[in-house]
């Protein structure tokens, strides 16, 4: 009997440190970056939802492609309609793992470099990728910042010859997380 | 028989174990998936309106406005162009000798108000509007977009008897619409579009000064840059003389290219404002009363949002 209850305990135990383990935001960052010799074109994204398991070290991202804004009402409007088709494909999603989880200790402030590899899709084409960014642990609080490149063409997003010129081929991505204890 | 009970019990307490691992396992197993579960079910766009956009790609169909407007902050510059009827034949090279022009600018107030101005060569017509998109469709929200568009339309000719008193308010006509419109799906729209064209001064007592039509019009999009539109105006009986106008009737394609969208057509009208193209348009379809057409328009980001 005295077995049954050590289980009962652990399980119970199970469920709280798992719950204890992960942080999430829904109000992330991220932004995009193509630079041709034509035109810069930015759009941002303030409403990202991810959430992050300490303890597993995974990482997953959700991001609504109409919610990213740009400067100019049409180029939002083609990026939506031509480009990603957000009716199709509304958003875009990351899975992935920080690598060198054991170089971080999320019970201490300070900064940490991480490694994150995992897949990114996009416009419902999923893509493997790796990043090295910085994990900041402050006040309770884990910031996470990446930057790196996605290619167009991967996603299988079309550009028509006639913009070829306004429109990177490799556009810069960014992202800026802070992310809170996940309570339910 | 104590050794037996023992026995069972044991067995029992093996099972319990057993079960209990296989509960603890599969929790643990549930929750390796848990972070992406937790991700889809925190409804990354609830309370917010996902609004459909780009029910048309211009703000016009053809002749007649769509429910679209340039976002806020946005001017447009729209060049119209009407050739004369086709059925001129070979005389008048197909109607590429004559034209009718409209010069317009559109201006974005906010995403949802915008005015324009436009200058039509058609009787030297000046005109002002206002449009209010009244109701914007979403996914999970109102199904059609709702737009209300008045007009104004003031013709510059010089008074044909000048002898006679004549009065400002006699060049005037005016213009109200309701632009319903519902995009059905990623190529297809359908805009109904309620009017009502009231002119101050018409020719006889056979006219009556208010026309009431009722306008049609469809895009579907045969590639992502490329739509057939087609747009119909019927005008409601009796209310004019008999065959002193027709029914507008379009058909053309739309094509965008970045900035630009350019609309090449082919109509029975040849005013390119209601005012036109709703009581007087004097060609026919069946009798080759055909013009061949086009829209440009280029919008300027004035506004620039941060």
């Amino acid at each position: 009997m005295k077995s049954i209850s050590i289980l009962l305990l652990l399980i119970g135990l199970s469920f709280i440190t798992e719950a204890q383990n992960r942080y999430f935001t829904r109000t992330g960052y991220i932004k995009f970056f193509s630079t041709s010799a034509v035109e810069n074109i930015e759009a941002h994204n303030r409403q990202v939802t991810s959430f992050l398991d300490i303890k597993t070290g995974e990482m997953v991202f959700a991001v609504l492609m109409k919610s990213f804004e740009f400067e100019k009402a049409l180029m939002q409007e083609h990026f939506n309609e031509n480009y990603v088709e957000s009716d199709k494909f509304p958003k875009s999603t990351f899975k992935g793992n920080i690598t060198n989880l054991a170089e971080i200790n999320f019970a201490k402030d300070g900064n940490y470099e991480a490694i994150v590899s995992g897949d990114l899709t996009i416009h419902g084409v999923t893509k493997p990728i790796k990043s090295k960014g910085t994990i900041t642990v402050k006040a309770g609080n884990i910031i996470a910042k990446t930057v790196f490149p996605v290619t167009v063409a991967d996603h299988d997003i079309k550009i028509p010859s006639l913009v070829r010129d306004n429109i990177a081929k490799v556009v810069e991505v960014s992202v800026d997380m802070t992310y809170e204890k996940f309570e339910k | 028989m104590k050794n037996l009970k023992s026995k069972t019990t044991g067995i029992l307490r093996q099972k319990f174990t057993l079960a209990l691992i296989c509960i603890l396992l599969s929790g643990h197993v549930f929750s390796q998936d848990d972070l992406m579960d937790l991700l889809n079910k925190s409804n990354v766009d609830d309370g917010r309106k996902d609004y459909v956009s780009a029910t048309f790609k211009s703000t016009r169909i053809i002749n007649g406005q769509s429910v679209e407007t340039p976002s806020g902050g946005v001017l447009l510059f729209l060049i119209s162009h009407r050739f004369g009827p086709v059925n001129g034949g070979a005389y008048e090279f197909f109607g590429l000798d004559q034209a009718t022009i409209r010069l317009g600018l559109e201006y974005g107030i906010t995403d949802r108000i915008a005015i324009g101005v436009g200058r039509s060569s058609m009787d030297k017509t000046f005109d002002g509007f206002g449009k209010y998109k009244l109701l914007k469709q979403a996914k999970k929200g109102k199904p059609v977009s709702i737009d209300l568009f008045s007009s104004i339309a003031l013709n510059s000719l010089r008074f044909a008897n000048p002898d006679r008193e004549n009065f400002f308010s006699s060049r005037l006509a005016f213009t109200n619409q309701i632009l319903i419109a519902r995009k059905f799906n990623d190529s297809f729209s359908f805009q109904l579009t309620p009017t009502l064209v009231h002119i101050n001064l018409v020719p006889d007592s056979t006219f009556k000064n208010d026309v009431i039509a009722i306008g049609a019009g469809m895009r579907h999009k045969l590639t992502k840059r490329i739509s057939i539109n087609a747009e119909y105006f019927y005008v409601l009986p009796d209310q004019q003389p008999k065959d002193y106008s027709y029914n507008s009737a379009s058909l053309g394609f739309d094509i965008e290219t970045g900035g630009h969208v350019f609309q090449l057509h082919f109509t029975n009208s040849k005013g390119m404002i209601e005012r036109f193209f709703i009581p007087e348009t004097k060609e026919r379809w069946s009798k080759g009363g055909i013009h061949f057409g086009f829209n440009i328009s280029r919008v300027f980001t004035l506004d620039r949002k941060k």
